[in-house]
């Protein structure tokens, strides 16, 4: 009796195991979405500046206007979305099971995750990256001077693993001083228990700007580690994939010719590429399988990916960085529409 | 013969004593007392020098009335929170109901209740905020003892509101929800203090008397009974409630693909079925404390099973460990915190992502400070309940 109880366990911690990510080869999310008349988006749920509840008990934030701007694309109306503040743990199996649609939650685009988990990559809406902030008065602006520091960092996290990484390669010796919480990790960078904090540079403007004197405080150029954070659907519907990255593109795009929020409606131009993503011609949207209009929603929606940025990155003292269109220096490129 | 004085009448002992003589009966009476009491003002000092210091000069409170909406129901939409109102009316309704008719306890929680709903009414009547705001909650109070009145001797009424407060919960989650011709809110937007409260309330209604029944078949003669309660009983209490809340969280969907269970009913189950674990040990501890001459006695009687057990073994049983299941249902009820590791937007919740509000960056400890506020109000009014049961059971 025993060894039969003991047997059916070890059946279903295997079967736990093996299950595989679930392929819905029959129809897509986007028929799905459709059929719904709602989109279900994954989101952090309370980081600064990219998803939380506002207090008029609305969603907003930078991931949040993403979510917005694909049920704008796909339903014709930003505010048919289903927010689902997801933990980090659950986050990639939300995804394989089918219970959110598209997952946009500062996750990194990793090979692993491109494989193995079941998820497929939208281009990035965010490059971020690891830096690091110095109390001004020090004086210090490259990592070479750090010899000696105490450095602040969150344990057990890739933070901290860059940090020995980089600082082994450029042999300065340093003092880590290590911490669970973030909110504690800040504290005592203010009170000088450590003369450098480091973590990803949205997470140190943010932090930077609630400090006693921001003015008082720097954050280096430098940038340690590659965190290029975007949209994920589920392995294997490329149709889905494809509306998700497109859409990502028309902020691009849009950005790139000055079409904005405010001038979507009445915008003219004999650009022809322009005409194929206002829906004039050319028939992209039938090709997504989304309405003609699609792109012209977005914009209408959120505005293009400098709004978005201004909207929700700026207040929280986010620079734009390499966040900006490729034509003025930056990583934001949008394939033709073509 | 010498004539004897009359007796001196002594004077009965004042009953009341002024401040100076109790402080010197209980504080100063010895000089070792005297010591430990001015040791024990220097350490309170000490302690409550910073925190007041803080709370009053560096605190930025207005993080909380800003934010009061999204704590107390989190994303439900703005233009629907009246039926969160009509659900408090039809509680305070029922409530003062029941306290008019059967008086005893039900009146003094009315009361507690009353008192408290009127206090905070009136602090926030003063907050230039909408009208159903600041003014909804004395019409609550206002409800409650209206109806008092009204139930005062009708004992006709004593079904109807009975049946009342069994239909009230299923009621509150479709009218919360939406059928009909009322917009939908997805349970998604449930949060704050209304998701807090309905996951206790669902985890305490519900896990009580399946506990009474695990209880009872722990125990039973019946050994496929007995051998799968006990198995149930031990399998939970050997699991912590996080790694049942992510099971049913991430594992449920997984094995269920196509049949979707709603994210808040999943942690409902998790959380009742793990406090039902404990709850039926904790009775298990009240039907060993009866004696077998009940049971023998019962059978003498000529009754059955179940009404042995519903007549003479619970209501002793059950009398005997009400503090251990309060203790258990205030345990539940800071447990439902926990949900925020699935995700959910509970108190705790709200008060993580009201703290990523670029507008309240840094605000940590006046959040959390007021989250604990609202735990402990709410744990303490349990403890209270719990004792008013015990005086008015005569176990206290």
């Amino acid at each position: 009796m025993r060894r039969f109880w003991f047997s059916t366990l070890v059946f279903m911690l295997a079967v736990s195991l093996v299950v595989p990510p679930l392929v819905n080869g029959q129809e897509s999310v986007l028929d799905k979405i459709k059929k719904r008349g709602r989109l279900v988006c994954g989101v952090y749920g309370g980081l600064p500046g990219f998803s939380f509840l506002s207090q008029d008990g609305t969603w907003s934030g930078f991931d949040v206007d993403y979510c917005r701007a694909v049920a704008a694309a796909v339903l014709g109306d930003p505010d048919k979305v289903e927010f689902v503040p997801l933990k980090t743990p659950e986050r990639f199996p939300a995804l394989q099971t089918g219970e959110i649609d598209v997952l946009i939650r500062n996750t990194t685009w990793t090979l692993t995750r491109d494989t193995q988990v079941g998820a497929d990559f939208a281009p990035p809406t965010f490059y971020d990256g690891q830096g690091f902030m110095v109390h001004k008065k020090h004086g210090i602006i490259a990592l070479e001077e750090l010899a000696g520091a105490s450095i602040c960092v969150t344990a057990g996290s890739t933070t901290e693993l860059n940090l020995a990484d980089t600082m082994r390669a450029l042999g300065v010796d340093f003092k880590p001083v290590v911490f669970e919480e973030i909110d504690t990790l800040y504290n005592s960078y203010e009170q000088e228990r450590c003369d450098v904090v480091t973590s990803d540079k949205s997470q140190l403007a943010a932090r930077r700007n609630v400090l006693k004197n921001p003015e008082d405080h720097v954050i280096l150029d430098v940038t340690i580690s590659k965190e290029p954070l975007g949209p994920v659907t589920i392995h294997g519907d490329n149709k889905w994939n494809d509306v998700v990255s497109w859409v990502v593109y028309a902020t691009f795009f849009a950005e790139e010719h000055g079409i904005t929020q405010s001038n979507v409606g009445t915008y003219k131009s004999k650009n022809p590429e322009i005409g194929r993503f206002l829906g004039e011609t050319g028939d992209m949207g039938g090709k997504l399988g989304l309405s003609e209009d699609w792109a012209r929603q977005v914009i209408a929606a959120v505005g293009h990916y400098g709004e978005i940025f201004d909207r929700n990155l700026t207040p929280i003292g986010l620079p734009r960085g390499v966040n900006k269109p490729w034509t003025q220096g930056g990583l934001l490129y949008a394939m033709p529409f073509r | 013969m010498e004539e004897r004085a009359p007796n001196p009448v002594i004077k009965p002992p004042t009953e009341s004593k002024g401040i100076l003589r109790w402080l010197k009966e209980n504080l100063f009476n010895t000089w070792y007392n005297a010591l430990f009491t001015l040791l024990a003002i220097v350490f309170l000092y000490v302690a409550f020098k910073g925190i007041l210091t803080w709370a009053f000069t560096e605190a930025n409170w207005g993080v909380i009335p800003a934010n009061l909406q999204i704590f107390l129901v989190g994303a439900y939409p703005r233009e629907e929170i009246w039926r969160v109102w009509i659900v408090i009316y039809t509680l305070g309704l029922l409530l003062g109901l029941s306290s008019g008719i059967w008086g005893g306890l039900a009146l003094r929680l009315a009361l507690v209740i009353g008192a408290v709903g009127g206090g905070v009414g009136i602090i926030l009547a003063f907050f230039p905020t909408a009208f159903f705001n600041r003014f909804g909650l004395l019409g609550g109070v206002a409800l409650l003892a209206v109806s008092l009145f009204l139930g005062r001797g009708r004992q006709r009424l004593r079904p109807w509101v009975l049946g009342g407060w069994l239909l009230s919960f299923p009621w509150t989650m479709i009218w919360l929800h939406g059928f009909a011709g009322l917009p939908t809110v997805l349970t998604s937007n449930w949060g704050g203090l209304l998701l807090t409260l309905i996951l206790a309330a669902v985890g305490i209604v519900v896990s009580f008397p399946l506990g009474v029944l695990l209880a009872l078949g722990r125990r039973s003669n019946l050994p496929a009974i007995k051998w799968v309660s006990t198995a149930y009983i031990e399998t939970v209490r050997g699991v912590p409630l996080v790694t049942i809340l992510f099971m049913a969280q991430i594992m449920v969907p997984i094995f269920l693909p196509d049949f979707r269970i709603d994210k808040i009913l999943r942690a409902m189950l998790g959380i009742t079925l793990f406090s039902a674990a404990y709850m039926a040990e904790n009775v298990r501890g009240g039907l060993q404390a009866i004696p077998k001459g009940q049971h023998e006695a019962a059978h003498a009687l000529g009754l059955n099973y179940p009404l042995t057990m519903l007549l003479i073994i619970l209501p002793q049983a059950l009398r005997s460990v009400i503090p251990a299941i309060v203790g258990q249902f205030i345990s539940l009820f800071k447990d439902t915190s926990l949900v925020t590791v699935i995700g959910l937007l509970d108190l705790l919740g709200i008060a993580k992502t009201v703290i990523a509000n670029p507008d309240w960056l840094g605000l940590q400890a006046e959040v959390y400070l007021f989250a604990a506020v609202i735990y402990f109000v709410f744990s303490y009014f349990m403890s209270y309940i719990s004792q008013k049961i015990e005086d008015a059971l005569g176990v206290g």
